[in-house]
């Protein structure tokens, strides 16, 4: 092959960020397609707020768009924006990392009333995300559930009753942080059906709910009875996240004005209505009712099929070697690549991207000899044919200039950075003709 | 907070951290693995993947290992050179 081959990742997330890093290290001219007029994916729209050393990580993924092969292609959707055929007339090779958007539901009878919705929405509610529902009203509710035992769980606990004044000064949205200092939230009870010595929580993550001010968090001594021995066998982060349990366990309650009640074994069996949320049944030695008004199910995450690529269903990813897709009929597909969650589904953290995206990367570097080459390899035709299409497509340089308006907005207040959340807004920002620049 | 290399490294140096880890951040401190406490984003990537159980997030490195703590942060005050 002669001339630098180009490629088309799909998804400015961690994983196709990695991926476009590791192309444009071999000197692969990539484009980075993106749903959204913003990068970073579950970066901006997944990781909470008030863990803003994580988000730094935004710092290394926008390395790859200062090389001038890389370019940013924001508010473009492929399958809608960008046919199959574009792609081929293109791209000699395209790697797809759109994630796993979709927030699982508990599969409980009830879970369709309103009141309830999956925590994924809760968090791209506050995190800003442009197609997140507005679940604000969960707001109004003194008692929620979240049922689930990860990270996500914790996260949406925490944001639920943490003191708002402590979140004045993170990028959340101006309407989330009003939405949350008006909260009538008082009593959190997270549900899992796992017992402490199996929940996924990271412990330090874990610890940080205990140590929230004007906060109680409450375990029940039965609860965690049995816990130490079954962790024995455990993993590291068993051990501590059960010594943490049995510490709470110990604790007597402050009398603060807040409460989390984290109880474990216990299988959520149906939501009350009849209109809305009134209660949560949950099934541990016995059954119990929880007198909630809102329930918030942090069950994972699921991929969605994206057209012309074959899906498991079973284990929501795309079925692939080593990165490469693989029909289960047809065998390998020439040219086409999964990385990050549609990859491998929806576990582990950022940083596993890095090495999950780099497989793939290097798979399409080494078949990149033998692909078919596309027949148009101006990356001007991409963009002009956007542009006869009506798309107006954010550059990197668009990007910035939201970016920068949220930092205008945040110095206004005294913080770093205020999110827009309203994606015609931001699309204006983005695509103006001669704004400012630098 | 960040993430802490302790003792078990020493004369393991495995390295499977530096691979997973996605700022690039951790660094052959001579005897053992360090990682930048500044650069570090806490995602965690490392600790699972350390053979020998080496790395902590800060608040849970064990009692006997809390001077890996400040070592760190010297090493790299120093400008992160053995």
């Amino acid at each position: 092959m002669t001339g630098a081959a180009r490629v088309l990742v799909v998804g400015a997330g961690p994983a196709g960020l990695y991926a476009a890093t590791a192309l444009a290290a071999a000197e692969v001219e990539v484009d980075v397609a993106e749903r959204l007029p913003t990068p970073f994916g579950l970066v901006r729209y997944g990781v909470a707020p008030d863990h803003p050393k994580i988000k730094s990580v935004a710092g290394v993924l926008s390395r790859p768009f200062s090389s001038p092969g890389v370019r940013f292609l924001g508010n473009v959707e492929v399958g809608v924006d960008l046919t199959p055929a574009d792609l081929a007339r293109h791209y000699d090779a395209v790697v797809y990392a759109t994630g796993a958007p979709v927030g699982r539901m508990a599969g409980i009878e009830g879970e369709d009333l309103p009141g309830s919705a999956p925590a994924g929405d809760f968090v791209s509610w506050y995190s800003g995300h442009p197609d997140a529902p507005d679940l604000s009203p969960l707001l109004a509710s003194r008692r929620v559930a979240v049922i689930g035992a990860g990270n996500v769980a914790l996260d949406v606990v925490r944001l639920l009753v943490k003191d708002p004044a402590s979140l004045a000064g993170t990028d959340l949205p101006d309407h989330v942080l009003a939405a949350l200092r008006a909260s009538a939230v008082t009593d959190v009870h997270l549900v899992a059906r796992r017992g402490p010595a199996q929940v996924r929580f990271t412990p330090a993550e874990l610890r940080e709910l205990g140590e929230l001010p004007g906060v109680d968090v409450l375990v029940a001594a039965e609860d965690v009875a049995g816990a130490l021995a079954e962790a024995a066998d455990g993993s590291r982060a068993d051990r501590a996240n059960v010594d943490i349990l049995c510490e709470w366990a110990r604790r007597a309650p402050g009398g603060r004005d807040r409460r989390v009640w984290l109880r474990f074994r216990r299988r959520p069996v149906r939501l009350l209505g009849p209109d809305r949320v009134s209660g949560l049944v949950v099934r541990g030695e016995r059954e119990e009712l929880l007198p909630v008004q809102g329930v918030l199910h942090a069950v994972g995450y699921g991929a969605v099929p994206l057209p012309g690529l074959p899906f498991d269903r079973d284990s929501g990813t795309v079925p692939h070697v080593a990165g490469r897709v693989v029909d289960p009929e047809r065998g390998v597909l020439p040219g086409v690549y999964v990385a990050g969650w549609l990859k491998r589904g929806a576990t582990g953290v950022i940083g596993t991207n890095k090495a999950d995206a780099g497989e793939t990367a290097a798979s399409l570097l080494a078949d990149l000899p033998g692909l078919r080459r596309a027949p148009d390899r101006d990356p001007g035709s991409v963009t002009a044919l956007l542009s006869r299409r009506g798309v107006p497509v954010v550059t990197w340089e668009g990007w910035r200039r939201i970016e920068r308006e949220e930092e205008r907005l945040g110095a206004r207040q005294g913080r770093a950075v205020a999110k827009l959340a309203d994606l015609p807004a931001m699309l204006a920002l983005a695509t103006r003709p001669g704004g400012p620049r630098g | 907070m960040t993430y802490v290399v302790t003792s078990p490294c020493v004369g393991t140096k495995d390295k499977s951290c530096v691979d997973v880890c996605p700022v690039d951040c951790i660094h052959d401190g001579g005897e053992q693995m360090l990682i930048d406490p500044v650069e570090c984003i806490d995602c965690g990537a490392c600790e699972p993947v350390c053979p020998v159980d080496a790395i902590f997030a800060e608040q849970e490195v064990p009692a006997g290992e809390r001077g890996a703590i400040e070592a760190a942060r010297a090493f790299f005050d120093d400008g992160g050179t053995p």
